[in-house]
């Protein structure tokens, strides 16, 4: 049988704990980037200029049709280049963590555009039709009007797509940036102990997700009843 | 920007002499799709079954089988698939382990992403089945129960078969999502089409045209089988229903 030796994690936490920070960074500025260019994406989606509409369709599609390993690819492949040549960063300087979170803040994004397009849509007509009679602008009754409604019933959507963000995050690995998971498949390699680290880290993310969306839950519910 | 395409690349004999570029590509493209279909297969049985479970009227089958979904559902498909790859042959039996070990590392590598893979989908699926029957209305149940069916008579001659028609779009995106996820398998070193794109950047330095017809090869997946759940979609929908004929 197999024997345990769970002795390599605790010289290892701060190593841990700094890959759990750039976990927790990318998680947290795709969400915000994803959320801020979902919800442009979602009204271009939903304007009545066919070319806005098109490209906002098209934008989304492609994202949702490949998949993620493949855009982050793209992105650590890209991304340097495009620096390099457009705005002369030096060849070779490590742009993993930016090119990571543009990949990922781009990718959600459509995501996060589709959750937004039907919370919008789930604001009834006559919400906007009472703003523009009271004489508000588009931009007006969008942003104080319709919007407030359609985030307050998306939470916990986009809540749930942010812990799926958080999961994903671990994809990284292909690019052997040291995120959370990354830093605990780094420690058991180096200790011969990736036995025990990846079963670590397996039950590190089970906690947080399951937590969180344990709240998500409680949340939806109060939502409900309120 | 000074790159210099060349698209004839994927007719050149590639590094190991026996094939070309292009035959690479085609290898890692039936890969992802015998990967994922046999995944999916394993993901709508065990799906099917976990879904019901957790409808069903009995506290200790419902817990188990909600467990089972949190499981799945709250760690990342890569550790996921590490835990089956690195993690699992050491804690079998030894003599199990060792067989495992010494086998041929490309079934090594189908087995664990095939096994992660259709768990992982399964507990998706089970929330759809479990959403599809939680969604008929209770009078279904009551009256056959009332007609003197027993519970899995109901389950089998009432509630599934109306169930499984009302799931069938909603399966759809997790059909779709089973290829996409298939990605994250090149990590273990299988070459699917993924790692197929990864590979010829190494050996022909042409990554533009490389991840361009990996790209298009996964659209080409996608439009399909979006095409082909259309088809059943249309042909199993439940006249009078939302979205019925």
């Amino acid at each position: 049988m197999y024997e345990f030796d769970w002795s390599s994690i605790p010289g290892a936490l701060p190593f841990l704990v700094q890959g759990m920070y750039i976990s927790l960074e990318i998680t947290a500025i795709a969400i915000v980037v994803g959320i801020v260019w979902g919800t442009l994406l979602a009204m271009m989606r939903l304007s009545s200029v066919t070319a806005l509409s098109w490209f906002a369709a098209g934008y989304v599609n492609l994202f949702r049709a490949v998949p993620l390993v493949m855009v982050l690819l793209w992105f650590f492949l890209m991304i340097p280049h495009m620096l390099e040549s457009i705005f002369g960063f030096p060849r070779g300087s490590d742009m993993r963590l930016g090119s990571a979170i543009a990949g990922f803040a781009l990718f959600e994004a459509a995501y996060y555009s589709e959750i937004i397009r039907a919370g919008i849509q789930s604001v009834s007509k006559g919400q906007m039709a009472a703003a523009n009679a009271l004489g508000m602008t588009y931009g007006q009754s969008m942003r104080l009007v319709v919007l407030p409604q359609a985030f307050r019933n998306m939470v916990p959507l986009l809540l749930t797509q942010g812990i799926i963000l958080f999961q994903d995050t671990s994809l990284v690995y292909v690019s052997a940036l040291a995120d959370f998971f990354g830093a605990a498949y780094k420690v058991g390699d180096r200790d011969g102990r990736l036995v025990e680290m990846l079963l670590f880290a397996g039950a590190v993310y089970f906690v947080l997700c399951f937590t969180v969306s344990q709240l998500v839950r409680y949340y939806q519910k109060k939502l409900k009843t309120a | 920007m000074g790159y210099s395409w060349n698209w004839g690349v994927f007719l050149q004999p590639s590094a190991t002499g026996d094939d070309t570029y292009l035959g690479w590509m085609f290898y890692g493209f039936k890969m992802t799709i015998g990967l994922s279909l046999s995944a999916w297969l394993m993901a709508l049985f065990l799906g099917s079954i976990i879904g019901v479970l957790r409808t069903v009227p009995n506290k200790v089958l419902s817990g188990l089988a909600m467990a089972y979904v949190e499981l799945f559902r709250n760690i990342p498909l890569l550790v996921q698939l590490f835990l089956w790859y690195f993690v699992l042959p050491e804690l079998l039996p030894a003599s199990l382990g060792n067989a495992y070990k010494q086998s041929n590392p490309v079934v090594q590598q189908f087995l664990a992403a095939m096994i992660c893979l259709g768990l992982f989908t399964s507990a998706r699926v089970a929330e759809q089945v479990r959403s599809g029957i939680s969604s008929l209305p209770p009078g279904q149940k009551n009256a056959s129960l009332a007609i003197g069916f027993t519970l899995a008579q109901t389950y089998r001659y009432v509630m599934l078969p109306m169930a499984f028609r009302l799931v069938v779009p909603p399966l759809t995106s997790e059909f779709l999502n089973i290829f996409k996820n298939s990605a994250v398998c090149s990590t273990i070193g299988l070459l699917e089409l993924a790692a197929e794109g990864r590979q010829l950047v190494d050996y022909t330095a042409q990554p533009y045209e490389s991840f361009i017809a990996v790209t298009l090869a996964y659209l080409l997946i996608n439009v399909v089988v979006m095409f082909s759940m259309r088809w059943l979609e249309a042909h199993v929908r439940v006249p009078g229903y939302i979205g019925g004929k």
